[in-house]
């Protein structure tokens, strides 16, 4: 029994019903419209679809004045910035691996030090991949705190919005495991700060992580713990539906809402478009990364209430605060078909009317 | 998107609206066109069965297997055509004849009971015996003039949806 998806049928619009009363004819079989005209609506748009498309910023530099300016921009950002800001996240990187090295293994004895240090450390380093993009980061709302029983969530654009967020509060993780150099630093560094994986393609896996996630909250010392709900990296115009998971684990859950503005750059990180590094690169060849992060009230779940009404209650808070359009999707899709049930549910409505119209006779 | 290979020129834009007949407008055209690049996602020319299927809504839809035999490595041309039944400006006659060729799976011209109970079949599923589908549509058959061995023709289909308010429109966002 598959209850990711809360009231779906809420949200797909049932075949026309006929008026029930009315005696069933030919034409009423025969005329299977509805189901054509849904399939074609969805041939000609659909809104999962659009929860990934990159949109990117207009161009401006389409008149004699403008293009040389433009011209000149690029210059400037690919000639002058990009080579200090790799400088500087060079700089940056050489301070930090000195650092943590000392730290980890000087003050192996006195952990709860060697842990403070350590959390600075990767809040520094995460400071200068902001800035090796120039963030424009504006934070509201109160800062997240050290408490146990409580877990953060957030709305997901790009791998950025865990740097983000990561250099104002150093939060533990539960990340997938990426190849390359990517995840090599999610080994190292993420170790320490407390990282859970986890890893999509494994049926069996959500049960280890989710006794990981339960294990990781009721411990004191740990860091507070950051989770994407949605699963995917969404266009941050719209979200997906939230997983469960992070809902039930029986602790406040602390919303996080990024809204990215897209003046210099787009930051949605197209996973099916381009890689990590390229996605970087671009970030660092653009003007700057703007966005606004929002600390929003924790949240509990109320008595009566669901996990999933939760998540979904909670998915409401943020989108409304972001500006995001809710979409009733499971982000997974991108990765895999709908599930039969939801055909099986189509079915079962186009059945029963026509069976009750048939016993109008 | 936005290669170099995705870009319309005016000379193909007129050449699809012909081959639609006129059922679009320039620029529905250009927007289908979008979509058209969006998913097809290595610039084939065509879109693959599974990218059909990578849209959620289309893939849960009980007929999308019929058609998907339909539209299956149509290039742009044919599958604007294809959608042009549900334009506005589309006469009742070519949406019911594609609702008929939806029907008439060996393209034979004609539609026999088993064809009607095979399209009954993938909209009710196991929410209906094969005993109760058959019952329904030879019912319903006799009543209309017909008998289970009857073939129906287009004019059978256009004489019994008819003008009985056939409502088969797609509405294409134009930015």
């Amino acid at each position: 029994m598959d209850l990711d998806r809360p009231n779906i049928e809420e949200y797909l619009t049932t075949d026309s019903i006929h008026k029930p009363q009315e005696k069933l004819l030919l034409r009423d079989l025969l005329d299977i419209s509805p189901a054509l005209t849904e399939a074609a609506g969805a041939i000609i748009d659909d809104s999962f679809t659009r929860c990934f498309k990159s949109n990117p910023p207009e161009p401006w530099n389409w008149n004699v004045y403008l293009f040389p300016l433009w011209c000149f921009g690029v210059v400037v950002r690919y000639g002058i910035l990009y080579p200090v800001r790799v400088l500087i996240l060079t700089i940056g990187w050489i301070i930090f691996l000195s650092s943590f090295t000392a730290v980890h293994f000087l003050l192996k004895g006195n952990d709860k030090w060697r842990r403070q240090m350590e959390r600075y450390l990767v809040e520094l380093i995460c400071s200068f991949f902001v800035a090796s993009w120039t963030g424009v980061v504006k934070y509201h709302g109160p800062r997240p705190s050290m408490r146990p029983k409580q877990v953060f969530v957030a709305n997901h654009t790009s791998m950025i919005d865990f740097i983000v967020l990561e250099q104002m509060t150093a939060f533990a993780v539960i990340m997938q495991k990426h190849p390359g150099w990517v995840g090599l630093l999610q080994s190292t560094i993420l170790e320490s700060v407390g990282c859970i994986w986890f890893n999509r393609t494994e049926a069996k896996d959500r049960e280890i992580v989710a006794r990981k996630l339960r294990d990781h909250v009721q411990g004191a010392d740990n860091n507070p713990l950051l989770i994407f709900p949605e699963g995917t990296c969404v266009n941050n115009h719209y979200t997906v539906m939230f997983k469960k998971g992070a809902f039930e684990l029986g602790c406040t859950v602390c919303p996080i809402a990024i809204k990215y503005n897209k003046i210099f750059v787009d930051a949605f990180w197209n996973s099916r478009q381009q890689s990590f590094t390229m996605h970087l690169l671009r970030l660092m060849t653009s003007w700057a990364v703007v966005c606004d992060v929002w600390y929003l009230e924790p949240q509990n779940l109320k008595p009566g209430e669901t996990t999933i009404e939760f998540a979904e209650r909670v998915r409401d808070i943020i989108s409304v605060r972001a500006g995001l359009r809710k979409v009733p999707w499971d982000g997974y899709l991108k990765y895999s078909r709908p599930s039969p049930k939801l055909t099986e549910l189509k079915q079962q409505i186009f059945a029963e009317s026509v069976l009750r119209r048939l016993e109008e006779k | 998107m936005g290669n170099a290979s995705s870009m319309l020129t005016q000379y193909d834009i007129e050449e699809v609206q012909e081959h639609c007949n006129n059922l679009f407008t320039q620029q529905e055209i250009v927007s289908l066109y979008k979509r058209f690049c969006q998913l097809d996602r290595n610039a084939k020319g065509f879109i693959s069965a599974d990218e059909f299927l990578s849209v959620p809504e289309f893939a849960l839809n009980p007929l999308s297997q019929r058609l998907l035999k339909m539209v299956d490595g149509l290039n742009f041309k044919d599958f604007v055509a294809f959608l042009s039944a549900f334009s506005n400006k589309a006469s009742i006659q070519q949406k019911i004849e594609l609702i008929f060729k939806v029907y008439d799976i060996n393209s034979n011209g004609k539609v026999s009971f088993n064809d009607m109970l095979s399209v009954l079949r993938d909209l009710s599923g196991s929410f209906m015996s094969e005993k109760q589908r058959e019952q329904v549509l030879s019912g319903v058959l006799e009543e209309a003039g017909y008998t289970i061995d009857s073939f129906l023709f287009l004019d059978d289909f256009i004489k019994v949806i008819g003008n009985s308010g056939l409502k088969m429109e797609v509405d294409v966002h134009v930015d």
